[in-house]
């Protein structure tokens, strides 16, 4: 259709992209502007051609008015019509060309839409099950098929979908990893979904794009793409060397703390610096964090993760 | 009973800065210091040069809709320094930001906050609301609004908001939660602290002033017209006042039941927006943003309309599709309430509904698409002179397409999951209030100046403020769109990533030209002040206008009409002119009642801050004498029945007669002389030749 007609010029407006970001000036593995999988890709590519589209009833606005401004200026002497407001054919170009554009538009949004929704699990092998915990100011990944954790670090498999399931156990938070692809807010007592895959080995930006407080600025992650080999491995590496991950040990996370005091913790379970290898995982720790908030009691200030109020209970008398 | 509340020494900003003092302390309370001593300097002036009965009289209790609208600006550019110096402060702080900086997180989220807050409700809304206030009436050929008591209250209410915020920088502090407050974070789990507190009273008080103002003006527009002032007649600028009050009246009810719950949540232990217990944040989210995306449309509608005056008028011309535009209006205005859910497509609702969102969204750059193509067809043969209030509407179609292209991405839900909650948005946004809103709003301040005050502001300081605008904008701006794509999440204080820094860098030395730009206004005032003299149009019609305020002396008395007009046409005054029947002098003269003064303005604005304050702090006894007062005082003002002060005929009919005389005595002056002093307000009729 009219979109396909416009794939061929599509292709250019990468190179003026470059230009514009003076080509080469985006490191890798931070954005969608340097994609490492098929939604991020895609976001790429629809960017590029929703750019392009508009700019049909862009251009003429940019390039119009200094032209008309140039001609009809008052000293100008071009023909002065004082009484001119009204033109038919004029009209019906004003209102029918954005009509058909955002008639394209609208088509293009709503396919791009179902195509890249975020709770569509991504085709190919079956997805790794990945469950997320959004914590002040850092994020806990539960590997439940795999029995082991990491913080600050989400290590994953090249080429195969990964399957999120996210909650927050403090504020809101939304969670985002560029280069892979959409965002998706984790809510406390609830659970949204992602859906993302890696095509590429490599390091990529995770973070949280939703204020949270002090250590707000530095939440962020590593999504750690390997082999499949290299996977497995990790999980046995992980399972060996981790620290387990207990209703303790949840505790002190439930600190505030940021990623690095947090990762001070919890040193020496084998995991690089800056994050932490969880070597097995309270079974339902995911479902109990959800089902906290469903309570009827509720939950006080003292057991809300997060608040400054955070004063739980210790158990097994690590009291300080 | 404690009698200060949860109040303690401790609170006021000085006591940090004195105890053990880091770089945001200093600031915070150097902040601080300025408001204190900015109070002390206006107090001082006010008594020291005997001004306060003037003040009393003249502007503080005066029903006059033009000194309420003048009060009304007055305190939007109080504001708006307030908030760019924010502004300012925060693009230097991610300048110096990455791996550090010299604010604290906590302190930059304070920065945002206020500055979002205030930018929209103390900026914004009493900018455009002053103008309505003063220009509507001229309009549609009225005397007053139709409840001028109500209007000062409107006023009181939004002083009060906006005197909260200035205290939270002395006393206590304020929510870090951004100018949407979204809870639980703003819960007081999360944020036990006055913080929130400040930013749900003062909004909640800045929105009932808005909502009395869109009932008055509402009604004022529907019953105060002059005869023949149909609505087909309706200047452009009355039309977009019109949709923006009626968008007043209805989406300023979801923000404050949004921040009535949130109040009841921190205050009495309700759960609508907690965690536990049942409550959902998602609640909130919906709430503030049915008020929330209604707002940018009243905060831009109004802009829109000042545009259509000055295209017209500085091209000489009839305003190119008049039905167009009327139609455009309200059909932005009807759709503004169906778009919502795009501010939080990544909440995990279905692709369903963002798809149908989304398309909402989009459709809404269609009428305002061909909003601009009228723009440029107006000045489409015609004959173009660029004065000031020309160059910020020029710049602003150059700029707001591009922010339009942009809100077009941000209508794809695909493309939001990537970009939304960076600076990407706060490029947009900007992109849309700063060409948009804030170029309009000084577009109106300059052309209707000399409606308003009877002298020009100084055209040398404006072109550099205005250009001083576009440019500093520009460089601010833009660099964030790069960077918003590359990832860098909004309300980020530092970063560790290198590659944002040039951009961050360019955007700081954006911040410093904006700031020029506010000095050259500054000056403009100033150096307009100063030479009023020379600078005056006594005659009424400096930009050869085309509506009925230009055929008013300037400033406008008190009075406003003379005589009612009789409209006959669209663009009546210059179809009058064109017929040279402006000179008629009409036969008899009537008395006139105007609206006595009235204290229950001042009143009520402290009574309110008082309220909002005991609330604040939990100083329960201030709360409910404040609550108290503010209804026994319209018991007892209903009580009063000379309400009303006569102007003898025979005083307007001297008044009129003079102006008449003075402006058939002035030499009339062509449009090159227009933006100097050789303009006493008498256009030369050059334009029917
Ligand atoms: C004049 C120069 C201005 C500068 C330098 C400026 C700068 C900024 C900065 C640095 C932020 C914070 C960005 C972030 O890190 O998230 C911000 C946020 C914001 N600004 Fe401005 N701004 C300006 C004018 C305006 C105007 C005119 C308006 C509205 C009429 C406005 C409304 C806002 C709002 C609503 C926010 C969002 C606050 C939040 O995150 O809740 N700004 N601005
Ligand atoms: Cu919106």
């Amino acid at each position: 259709m009219i979109a396909a007609s416009f794939r061929a010029h599509v292709r250019l407006v990468p190179l003026l992209l470059s230009v514009l970001f003076l080509a080469g000036c985006i490191p890798d593995g931070i954005s969608f502007l340097t994609p490492a999988g098929p939604v991020a890709d895609a976001q790429k590519e629809h960017l590029i051609s929703i750019t392009v589209i508009s700019l049909i009833v862009v251009l003429p606005v940019l390039i119009g008015t200094p032209l008309i401004i140039l001609r009809y200026r008052r000293k100008g002497g071009a023909r002065y019509r004082p009484d001119w407001a009204y033109s038919g054919p004029l009209e019906a170009l004003m209102w029918g060309v954005p009509v058909l554009i955002v008639g394209v538009l609208g088509w293009q949004l709503a396919k791009a839409t179902y195509e890249l929704d975020p709770t569509a699990v991504i085709a190919g092998d079956p997805p790794l099950e990945v469950q997320v915990v959004g914590l002040n100011w850092k994020w806990l990944f539960i590997y439940p098929e795999q029995g082991v954790a990491a913080l600050n670090a989400m290590p994953m498999p090249e080429g195969r979908p990964v399957s999120l399931h996210l909650t927050s156990d403090t504020v809101m938070q939304s969670f985002m990893i560029g280069a892979l692809g959409s965002q998706i807010y984790t809510m406390p007592g609830m659970e949204t979904q992602l859906n993302l895959r890696a095509d590429q080995v490599g390091q990529y930006r995770g973070v949280n794009t939703q204020f949270s407080g002090a250590g707000f600025d530095q939440q962020s992650f590593v999504a750690q793409v390997m082999t499949p080999e290299d996977f497995d491995d990790w999980v046995a590496a992980a399972r060996s060397s981790g620290t387990a991950l207990d209703a303790a040990a949840y505790t002190q996370l439930g600190q505030s703390s940021t990623p690095a005091e947090a990762a001070a913790m919890f040193a020496g379970t084998g995991a690089p610096a800056g994050s932490v290898w969880f070597s097995e995982v309270e079974t339902g720790l995911f479902g109990s964090i959800i089902g906290k908030y469903m309570s009827a009691e509720g939950v006080a200030d003292s057991d809300q993760t997060g608040s400054p109020s955070y004063q739980p209970v210790q158990s097994e008398g690590d009291v300080e | 009973m404690n009698l200060l509340g949860r109040m303690g020494w401790g609170d006021v900003v000085f006591e940090p800065a004195l105890a053990n003092p880091d770089s945001s302390d200093l600031i915070a309370a150097g902040a601080g210091g300025v408001v204190v001593l900015g109070a002390i300097v206006a107090l001082y002036c006010l008594f020291h040069y005997r001004l306060w009965g003037v003040f009393w009289r003249g502007w503080l209790t005066s029903l006059d809709h033009k000194r309420i609208g003048i009060m009304y600006i007055a305190f939007a550019m109080i504001m708006l320094v307030r908030g760019v110096l924010e502004g300012v402060v925060m693009r230097a702080q991610q300048a110096d930001g990455l791996d550090g900086g010299f604010l604290t997180s906590h302190h930059y989220g304070e920065l945002f906050s206020t500055h979002g807050t205030i930018m929209i409700f103390f900026m914004a809304m009493p900018f455009l609301t002053g103008l309505i206030n003063i220009i509507v009436p001229l309009q549609v050929g009225a005397r007053d609004v139709s409840f001028p008591l109500l209007n000062a209250l409107s006023l009181a209410f939004t002083a009060a908001g906006g005197a909260l915020i200035m205290v939270s920088l002395v006393v206590g502090e304020f929510s870090t939660g951004g100018w949407t407050g979204y809870p639980p974070f703003t819960g007081v789990a999360f944020q036990p602290g006055v913080g929130p507190d400040y930013w749900i009273w003062s909004v909640a008080l800045a929105g009932i002033g808005t909502t009395l103002s869109g009932i008055n003006f509402v009604t004022t527009i529907l019953k105060e017209r002059a005869p023949g002032m149909t609505f087909a007649r309706l200047p452009l600028f009355t039309w977009t006042a019109f949709t923006t009050s009626v968008l007043m009246v209805f989406a300023l009810p979801p923000l404050t039941v949004a921040t009535s719950l949130l109040a009841l949540d921190r205050m009495a232990g309700f759960h609508f927006f907690t965690n536990d217990l049942g409550g959902n944040m998602m609640n909130f989210a919906n709430l503030f943003w049915l008020f929330g995306h209604p707002e940018v449309y009243i905060l831009i509608l109004p802009a829109f309309g000042v545009f259509s005056e000055v295209f017209a008028t500085f091209s000489g011309k009839k305003l190119y599709g008049y039905t167009s535009l009327v139609i455009a209006t309200v059909v932005i205005a009807v759709l503004s309430f169906t778009v919502w859910v795009h501010h939080f497509f990544t909440m995990g609702q279905s692709a369903n509904l963002n798809a149908i969102f989304g398309i909402a969204t989009m459709t809404i750059g269609v009428p305002t698409g061909v909003k601009i193509y009228d723009w440029m067809a107006t000045m489409y043969r015609g004959r173009v002179r660029m004065s000031v209030p020309m160059i910020y509407s020029v710049g602003f179609i150059m700029l707001f397409v591009i922010g339009g292209l942009t809100g077009i991405i941000l209508a794809n839900p695909t493309v939001d999951y990537q970009v939304h909650n960076t600076l990407f948005l706060v490029a947009h946004f900007h992109n849309m209030l700063i060409p948009g809103l804030l170029f309009g709003m000084l577009a109106g301040y300059t052309f209707w100046f000399p409606k308003v005050f009877g002298f020009q502001l100084d055209a040398f300081w404006g072109r550099i403020a205005a250009w001083g605008w576009i440019v500093g904008y520009s460089l601010t701006f833009f660099p964030l769109y790069a960077v918003g794509l590359m990832g860098m999440t909004r309300r980020t204080a530092s970063y560790t990533i290198e590659a944002f820094q040039p951009w961050m860098l360019v955007s700081g030395l954006g911040a410093l030209v904006v700031l020029g730009a506010l000095v050259a206004l500054g000056l403009q005032l100033w150096v307009s002040i100063r030479y009023r003299k020379a600078l005056t149009v006594e005659g009424g019609d400096p930009w050869d206008g085309r509506t009925l305020e230009w055929s008013l002396p300037a400033p406008v008395p008190e009075w406003n009409f003379a005589h009612i007009p009789m409209v006959t046409a669209r663009d009546d005054f210059w179809e009058k002119k064109r017929t040279a029947t402006v000179d008629a002098t009409p036969a008899t003269y009537t008395d006139i009642a105007l609206p006595r003064n009235s204290m229950l303005g001042p009143l009520f604005a402290v009574a309110a801050t008082a309220l909002g304050f005991g609330l604040i702090w939990y100083i329960w006894w201030m709360a409910a004498l404040a609550a108290a007062v503010m209804p026994l005082a319209i018991i007892v003002r209903s009580f009063r029945t000379d309400i009303h002060r006569v102007i003898p005929a025979d005083e307007v009919a001297a008044y009129d007669l003079a102006f008449r005389e003075t402006r058939a005595a002035l030499v009339p002056v062509g449009r090159d002389g227009e933006e100097t002093v050789a303009n006493r307000g008498r256009a030369n009729r050059e334009a029917f030749e």
